[in-house]
């Protein structure tokens, strides 16, 4: 199968690149950042989703399947070019999926959509709705993106629509949101808040990505890997010190003391859960994570320490 | 043994046929330790502080989805404490009981932290939908908040009923055990709530006692299950025969309360000297 990746240079982008690419697809990808030392059979094309470039790839090369990794996700990155790329790049993929032919679109979306409230549930099925934007605003451009996304579904019905909404991964990698937070010795707690967290190695989530595009996978799913722990917990077990800080505090010292620069939103994630039920996914495609939680751990400290 | 960590308590939340992971640790996030912190604590008031007498435990499924379904009494969830400490205590195989806490106890530090590794989660249909499903037992109080708000004087009364949990039976197939639970308006008597007072705090009231705060009397304390009822009908039926539903659990209510309060008043009196 010739397959495109949008966003092919990031972290979980290049595994599931590279799995695709030794099970004996054709992968093609486009990013604006290069990927120094790809595989060779790996065309990327360093360019911009949004431009006329990127849908002459389309026109071109013609890719049976698309995979959408190319939103922005940092928090730290906050501006208009953020917004920009995560929706109209959106928009841009699906639109050329459906003109050139595709006949399956995946969109790698996240599990913090469902947003973490104190009076949220526990668990969230696929129904739930973006609860994220009221208690983190910051996370609107990602939130509409997985929305737009899913209306693909009745926008172009001949094209097999998959949006995965997956949780926090942790892996050799040391990178994403989960692993940016556990880096330091010292990890900030809300005092009095230990929520859950669900995490998934890398490799699992390249897996579950990967097994989406084998079944044709259509409509919206969770995933997820093991079962979530409680933050002290994780914390601990990654070899770092869990250190309660009152609320106020912790707001003050975003961006200061060697913590990242996040908005204020982001004690939410830090005080409630954000958990995801994946009966469906595993239900439709058969997956199942090789990694349990430990593993995924020691994965993240053999590199982080 | 001490007060905060009781063996004879720990050797039975090792027994609950719940699927703790090598952490010790559910799917919901319970855990095995804070459980036997907490259940000790209430192993103490439940058998030294209150004792409590608990009548018809037999008739509560040792497996499989069942709903809890009782009074409030007291002017703090003491009730539901005692509930819970009954089924972890006395059925054999022990049960942990989840019940839907008020919405507020989440907004609190600690609070929020306990009620979560307890597995006493927000009040919320999805929530307790879960709970079934995933054949636990689930523990109800149909009046919520106006329940405990009730005033000494108002102790063995009931007030409105609310529907949910007729249709949540329905739509998951699930037993009710109706339960009176008798005493908690002696051991808390709440003489007036404070309600512009509470808004502050995000809590529905505050309840104010003979001696201000609603610290519990050492009174006697009396549960009753009575026998598990099965509802019949559809959870899409009209608000009619629904609140038709709840009226009949209610009365099983009201009657258990009535023979409880019967007994208790017995028992008392056998006691005097």
């Amino acid at each position: 199968m010739k397959v495109l990746i949008p966003g092919i240079t990031g972290r979980l982008a290049r595994t599931v690149a590279t799995k695709l690419h030794e099970a004996g697809h054709q992968v093609l990808g486009i990013d604006r950042r290069p990927w120094l030392n790809a595989p060779k059979d790996i065309e990327v094309f360093q360019i911009d989703i949004r431009k006329r470039a990127a849908e002459e790839v389309f026109r071109k090369h013609r890719p049976e399947a698309v995979i959408h990794m190319a939103t922005v996700t940092h928090l730290t990155v906050r501006n208009e070019d953020r917004f920009r790329i995560n929706l109209f790049g959106t928009r841009a993929v699906f639109d050329h999926c459906a003109h050139y032919g595709a006949k399956r679109c995946i969109f790698v979306g996240r599990h913090t959509y469902y947003g973490a409230a104190a009076d949220s549930s526990l668990y969230h099925g696929e129904e739930d709705p973006p609860f994220a934007m009221t208690t983190f605003p910051e996370l609107a451009d990602l939130v509409a993106a997985d929305l737009y996304a899913g209306s693909a579904l009745w926008r172009y019905p001949e094209l097999d629509t998959c949006v995965l909404r997956m949780c926090y991964t942790l892996g050799p990698s040391v990178s994403g949101t989960l692993a940016t937070f556990l880096k330091a010795q010292r990890v900030p707690m809300v005092l009095g808040f230990d929520p859950l967290y669900q995490f998934m190695h890398e490799e699992d989530a390249a897996d579950a990505i990967c097994v989406s595009l084998e079944k044709g996978l259509r409509g919206v799913y969770n995933v997820a890997g093991p079962q979530p722990m409680p933050f002290s917990n994780l914390i601990r077990a990654a070899g770092r010190t869990p250190v309660p800080v009152p609320e106020i505090v912790l707001k003050l010292a975003f961006g200061r003391f060697g913590l990242p620069a996040l908005p204020p939103g982001a004690v939410a994630h830090l005080k409630y859960p954000v958990v995801i039920d994946d009966s469906s996914f595993r239900t439709a495609t058969g997956y199942n994570n090789k990694y349990d939680e430990d593993q995924t751990i020691a994965a993240f400290r053999s590199v982080a320490g | 043994m001490s007060l905060l960590w009781d063996e004879e308590v720990a050797a039975r939340v090792d027994r609950l046929e719940l699927p703790f992971n090598k952490r010790g640790l559910d799917p919901y996030g319970i855990s095995k330790k804070d459980l036997t912190r907490w259940f000790s604590i209430l192993s103490w008031l439940y058998k030294n502080y209150f004792t409590v007498t608990v009548e018809g435990i037999g008739n509560v499924p040792p497996r499989g989805r069942c709903m809890l379904v009782g009074n409030h009494s007291g002017g703090v969830a003491l009730d539901g404490a005692m509930v819970l400490a009954s089924m972890l205590l006395e059925m054999e195989p022990p049960r942990l009981a989840q019940a839907m806490v008020e919405k507020f106890l989440n907004l609190i530090p600690f609070s929020a932290q306990w009620t979560s590794r307890t597995g006493q989660l927000t009040g919320l249909p999805e929530h307790a939908e879960r709970i079934l499903r995933d054949e636990r037992l689930l523990l109800v109080f149909p009046e919520g908040a106006r329940g405990t708000a009730k005033l000494y004087w108002e102790r063995h009364s009931l007030v409105e009923f609310g529907s949910g949990f007729v249709r949540l039976a329905l739509s998951t197939d699930t037993p009710i055990v109706p339960f009176a639970f008798i005493g908690g308006g002696e051991a808390i008597p709440t003489v007036m709530n404070l309600y512009k007072l509470a808004k502050l705090f995000g809590a529905p009231y505050i309840p104010i006692t003979p001696w201000l705060v609603p610290l519990p009397r050492r009174v006697p304390l009396r549960i009753l299950y009575g026998e598990p009822v099965r509802l019949h009908g559809s959870p899409s039926d009209e608000d009619a025969a629904i609140e038709a539903l709840v009226e009949s659990v209610k009365q099983r209510i009201a009657a258990l309360i009535a023979a409880g309060t019967q007994r208790h008043r017995d028992s008392q009196q056998r006691a005097l000297p």
